[in-house]
């Protein structure tokens, strides 16, 4: 088995086929999609890979060291062109293929009209533990 | 058996290992050692004598530790010389931990914590779980807490209020793993109740039940958040809601009127309303006026800007709202609910996305995610039947 995120953007990802801003949508299309949301949580968990999903706010700050005896500098939020995690599901499949075939489940997530949002995921491989067997 | 009772004893115990020269580190350990014995052997051979039976364990499990550590020989001769305690001191001891745990030196997530262990019972296992952190990370904030509190007496005299606090935080965290934690706030405040005579206790556990009563209409199917106005009031419990207003009937008979009593009376008003459109708004606007009174707390003034808004209208409650830092968590919230309210549509349903960017947790996220695309699917019908512009991608 081999861990993958995958990743959702608030911003960063290319546009998504079905791009509406969720506030733009009918009541129901929302609550719609929230549901196909948890049914493919728990459906996961019903197959043995699903790990864990978050959601972040989107009010992110940079933060760096600026040096001894110095508060540290922050910067942002940033304007519309940086990139913006939405949040993540970790997921833990037999292969490569599973994580792409459940990424582009999880992109068919109904939005505005009802119809899938095509959003853009990332996919991202863990690295793996140290093999005892070859170490 | 009773599967909470050993818990219900983990205070008395404690207090009785520490009054024989325990220190309460090592008394407190010695116990959630005994308690898992308790929890394994109990249901096939329950002890009849409980209590006892918990000190004699935790007693034994405290003499083994300090054996393994051969520089502890002499308190070990001087704490088996110590008397048993009298039936009364039991009550006195369970206060104690309860002051001891919330201690104003330790951090509210170390008070949180070391209260659910010490007083509550619960394993640091459970306690990770429900605050959803690593086992070994929940292990080390405990035994931090026993550290910082090892210097203080354990029969100095606490602030009630400070356990009050710990207490109220434990409720609002909900339940998440296989521990409700608001039930367990409940029964510990109930516990409190028992030890001591203090009207801010009962305006505590009030509140509390009236809260926990309202649980069940809180979530609609699919888990979404149902609003306290849109709420099916025959879900409420009405023997928790009952008990609650006894409680808070004979704290105010006392006259000495504190938040939580008066947190109690605001939510006590909304349950007397069989139907929303019943609640007496002016009612809780004085509540809200005692609450700032007491508190000074910019949240009781924000609520108090959306009973105002109720009970005078709209633009009161927008004139309330007006000299409070936006900033403030949910204000956009509450700007949204009276703009829709006063007739601006438009400026509600910008408030409520920016309101749902700004939540402090998914259910309330979206909700007013929900809400601002209400507002929006109506002014779309408003201006006609093509979807527009506003359906553009920002």
């Amino acid at each position: 088995m081999a861990k993958y995120l995958l990743l959702k953007h608030y911003r960063g990802a290319p546009a998504a086929v079905n791009d509406v801003p969720m506030d733009q949508w009918e009541p129901d299309e929302v609550s719609a999609h929230l549901q196909y949301m948890r049914d493919f949580a728990t459906r996961l968990e019903g197959t043995g890979e699903f790990v864990d999903s978050q959601a972040l706010s989107p009010d992110g700050t940079f933060v760096r060291y600026d040096g001894e005896g110095r508060p540290p500098v922050t910067d942002g939020p940033f304007a519309e062109t940086k990139d913006l995690i939405a949040g993540w599901m970790v997921i833990d499949v037999e292969t490569y293929e599973r994580a792409l075939e459940l990424a582009g489940e999880l992109s068919a997530a109904p939005g505005a009209g009802g119809k899938p949002i095509h959003e853009w995921l990332e996919v991202r491989p863990f690295y793996g533990e140290q093999s005892t067997a070859t170490g | 058996m009773n599967e909470s009772l050993p818990r219900e004893l983990v205070p008395a115990v404690i207090g009785v290992l520490v009054r024989r020269g325990a220190d309460f580190a090592a008394a407190e350990d010695a116990v959630q050692d005994a308690l898992v014995e308790a929890v394994r052997g109990w249901p096939d051979d329950p002890p009849r004598d409980p209590k006892g039976w918990l000190v004699t364990v935790a007693w034994r499990k405290y003499l083994d530790a300090i054996r393994a550590d051969t520089s502890r020989r002499r308190r070990e001769e001087r704490v088996e010389a110590e008397p048993a305690p009298g039936p009364g001191e039991a009550r006195d001891d369970t206060l104690r931990l309860y002051f001891l745990c919330a201690h104003p030196s330790l951090t509210p997530a170390s008070a949180v914590a070391l209260t659910l262990r010490a007083v509550g019972g619960l394993t640091t296992r459970q306690i990770a779980q429900a605050y959803l952190v690593p086992e070994p990370t929940m292990a080390q904030r405990i035994s931090r807490a026993k550290r910082t509190v090892s210097g203080v007496r354990f029969d100095q005299p606490g602030d009630v209020a400070t356990v009050l606090r710990v207490l109220y935080l434990v409720f609002n965290e909900g339940y998440s793993g296989d521990v409700d934690l608001s039930a367990e706030a409940i029964r510990l405040t109930r516990q409190l109740a028992t030890v001591t005579d203090h009207e801010e206790v009962a305006g505590l556990l009030a509140l509390l039940l009236r809260h926990h009563a309202r649980r069940p209409a809180r979530t609609g199917r699919d888990g979404r958040l149902v609003p306290l106005a849109e709420q099916d009031r025959s879900l409420w419990d009405t023997h928790l809601i009952s008990e609650g207003v006894d409680l808070l009937q004979a704290a105010l008979a006392r006259d000495r009127l504190g938040e939580f009593q008066a947190q109690a009376a605001i939510a006590a008003l909304h349950a007397d309303a069989p139907r929303v459109e019943e609640t007496d708004w002016v009612q809780i606007v004085e509540w809200y006026d005692e609450l700032v009174r007491l508190t000074d707390s910019p949240v009781a003034r924000l609520n108090r800007a959306v009973a105002v808004g109720e009970a005078d209208g709209p633009r009161a409650g927008l004139a309330a709202l007006s000299g409070l830092d936006p900033a403030l968590p949910r204000h956009a919230a509450v700007a949204a609910y009276l703009h829709e309210r006063d007739g601006d549509p438009q400026t509600a349903a910008r408030l409520y996305a920016q309101a749902a960017r700004s939540a402090p947790n998914l259910p309330e996220r979206d909700h007013l995610t929900r809400q601002a695309a209400r507002l929006n699917a109506e002014l779309r019908a408003e201006r006609g039947p093509s979807r527009g512009p506003a359906r553009r991608a920002e």
